[in-house]
């Protein structure tokens, strides 16, 4: 047997968690990438810089801080109680939260740079087009970042496929409900069971490979000469 | 439908302060050495300039006042900037649609395949915009801003980042936009060629005022302004062309103080043309020669004078009431004795055709 039933629950979670994730992370992260691409506010670089924390800080502390402001006690935790729900830490809503924050850099830098690089000029020859700020934003903006969306769709999807710090703090590694492969993994190893610590690291392997190729070879086709 | 444009920006190191009204039908010139304002005014019409308090009416509609300011996509304006700046993820078609498709039915006054025609570019439509030359790539852009009918259409030195070879392949088609169009054109330009071949009216800019405004022939010749005094000094006069020679192969043209044969192109017989005379090709005479090789000799009278560095003087010579300006030596007025209201001849060795 290559993978227990326990691994191919950790698989199935893990690829939800990441598509779940990435969904919500181009959801917030268009607006927001777009945001600070265009924005002149001086304070700017304050947002960037918490945005681009991820990166940098250890993901135990990252997880420490939202387990606290998950947790029966925390501000989030609490607020959900009061509304009649569970606190979230240890629960599957709990992981996807952790995980935008983890991953929000590998989603909002590659879109900042995307839309920053299309500069105002084909924004402005859209409006004297007619079109609306809305309309030039979805048939201008979006197309001619395309790339951007590939490479953020990407790195936001194996990035939190490779997650583990931030899962461990506040998801418990709960068999069939919180427990990722990257902890599945650490488990294994931990019980000696190499033959099936080889199955989920070759196929988180195989997988983020494929992926990061996938974006590069593409990418390379999507660059059209600048006029 | 003429347009009132008042504009006051302040950005610290520039500022703009403007007022002017163009004139409804025929091209003007907005002319300046670069940081003069003048695209800066070309971007405050099309609403494109942010910061920029001031007046706009275009016809009887106010586009911008204390209380109201448009945003550029509720102009109707056409736009031609300097890069083609073409939508790299549209073919040509697609560009050219992209102003048309959110133009209500009842406001599309140019169709397309007009608008393709205008600028030739029907062979074109399927390419992507990195498969044209730059040339092509600014004709289609032109083809975009016409197709959205616009109320007026603003160029913003759309000559300017082409080559010389570029630019005599799309003068042509700015000309004969020019004929047809009806509607107000303001090129942002500073080359006096192109303001030369295309320009009705002129706005100098200079520091973010206007320091002149009047027709282009007005201007080229008023001897207060730097325009007179450049190593290329020329007149231009408006002409229409009033017969043809077949055996001499020389068309006619008549202007209100003459009449001017020119040799080569036969345009079609009253059609409007331009004709350009530079100053040093103009001499002057007292008498009336009659054994000479020059064809176009007018009587004139002496205007205005004034030194060219020491050694030559431009002299603004007035043939009816049109002004033309002659560059000649100090050494050659002090002998004729030239000075203001004296009658002399002038006599044009040579003249351009321009369209």
């Amino acid at each position: 047997m290559m993978f227990g039933e326990n691994d191919l629950t950790a698989l199935w979670i893990t690829l939800k968690l990441a598509m779940v994730t990435t969904l919500i992370l181009l959801l917030i992260g268009t607006p927001l990438a777009w945001w600070l691409a265009r924005s002149r506010w001086r304070f700017k670089f304050l947002l960037e810089a918490v945005v681009a924390l991820p990166l940098v800080l250890p993901p135990t502390v990252l997880g420490f801080y939202l387990l606290i402001a998950l947790g029966p006690h925390g501000p989030i935790g609490s607020l959900m109680e009061a509304m009649g729900g569970q606190p979230l830490a240890f629960t599957f809503t709990g992981l996807v939260i952790g995980s935008v924050f983890y991953s929000m850099p590998f989603v909002v830098q590659p879109l900042q740079g995307a839309f920053s690089a299309i500069g105002q000029r084909p924004l402005e020859v859209a409006a004297t087009l007619r079109a609306s700020p809305l309309d030039r934003f979805f048939t201008v903006a979006v197309p001619l970042a395309r790339p951007g969306f590939l490479t953020a769709t990407v790195l936001g999807f194996a990035h939190t496929l490779g997650e583990f710090g931030v899962v461990l703090m506040i998801g418990g590694n709960i068999p069939g409900s919180t427990q990722v492969v990257s902890i599945a993994i650490y488990d294994h190893v931990e019980s000696l069971e190499y033959g099936q610590a080889h199955w989920l690291s070759g196929s988180l392997l195989l997988l983020s490979f494929l992926m990061l190729m996938a974006v590069y070879a593409l990418n390379r086709r999507f660059v059209v000469v600048k006029p | 439908m003429s347009i009132e444009a008042k504009f006051y920006i302040d950005r610290g190191d520039f500022s703009l302060d403007i007022a002017l009204t163009i004139p409804e039908r025929g091209v003007t010139a907005l002319f300046g050495p670069s940081g003069c304002g003048k695209t800066t005014l070309l971007r405050a019409i099309a609403g494109l300039e942010k910061n920029c308090v001031g007046y706009l009416k275009v016809g009887d509609e106010i586009w911008q006042n204390d209380n109201k300011n448009l945003p550029p996509h509720q102009r109707p304006v056409g736009y031609v900037f300097q890069e083609p700046s073409l939508f790299a993820h549209l073919n040509v078609r697609r560009n050219l649609e992209y102003g048309l498709k959110r133009l209500p039915e009842a406001m599309r006054k140019v169709s397309l395949q007009h608008a393709v025609e205008l600028l030739g570019i029907g062979h074109l439509l399927a390419r992507k915009p990195h498969q044209l030359s730059g040339g092509e790539q600014q004709r289609v852009a032109i083809a975009r801003a016409l197709a959205v009918s616009p109320a007026m259409l603003l160029m913003d030195e759309p000559l300017a980042a082409l080559d010389m070879i570029r630019k005599r392949e799309i003068l042509p088609y700015l000309e004969s936009l020019h004929r047809e169009l009806d509607i107000p054109v303001l090129y942002v330009s500073h080359s006096r060629e192109e303001v030369a071949r295309l320009g009705d009216n002129l706005v100098l800019l200079e520091a973010g005022r206007v320091q002149a405004k009047g027709t282009v022939s007005e201007l080229f010749s008023r001897l207060d302004l730097a325009l007179a005094h450049g190593p290329e000094t020329e007149t231009v006069i408006k002409a229409t062309v009033a017969g043809y020679d077949e055996e001499f192969e020389l068309s006619y043209l008549d202007f209100s103080g003459g009449r001017f044969a020119v040799a080569g192109k036969r345009l079609p017989l009253g059609s409007a043309a331009r004709l350009q005379v530079l100053a040093r090709d103009i001499s002057i005479t007292l008498e009336r020669q009659s054994q000479t090789s020059i064809l176009n000799i007018f009587a004139a009278t002496v205007d205005e004078m004034m030194n060219e560095g020491t050694a030559q003087i431009t002299v603004r010579l007035m043939i009816g009431s049109v002004p033309v300006l002659a560059r000649i030596t100090r050494k050659s007025a002090t002998d004729l004795g030239l000075q203001p209201g004296l009658a002399v001849y002038a006599q044009v060795k040579s003249v351009a055709l321009l369209s």
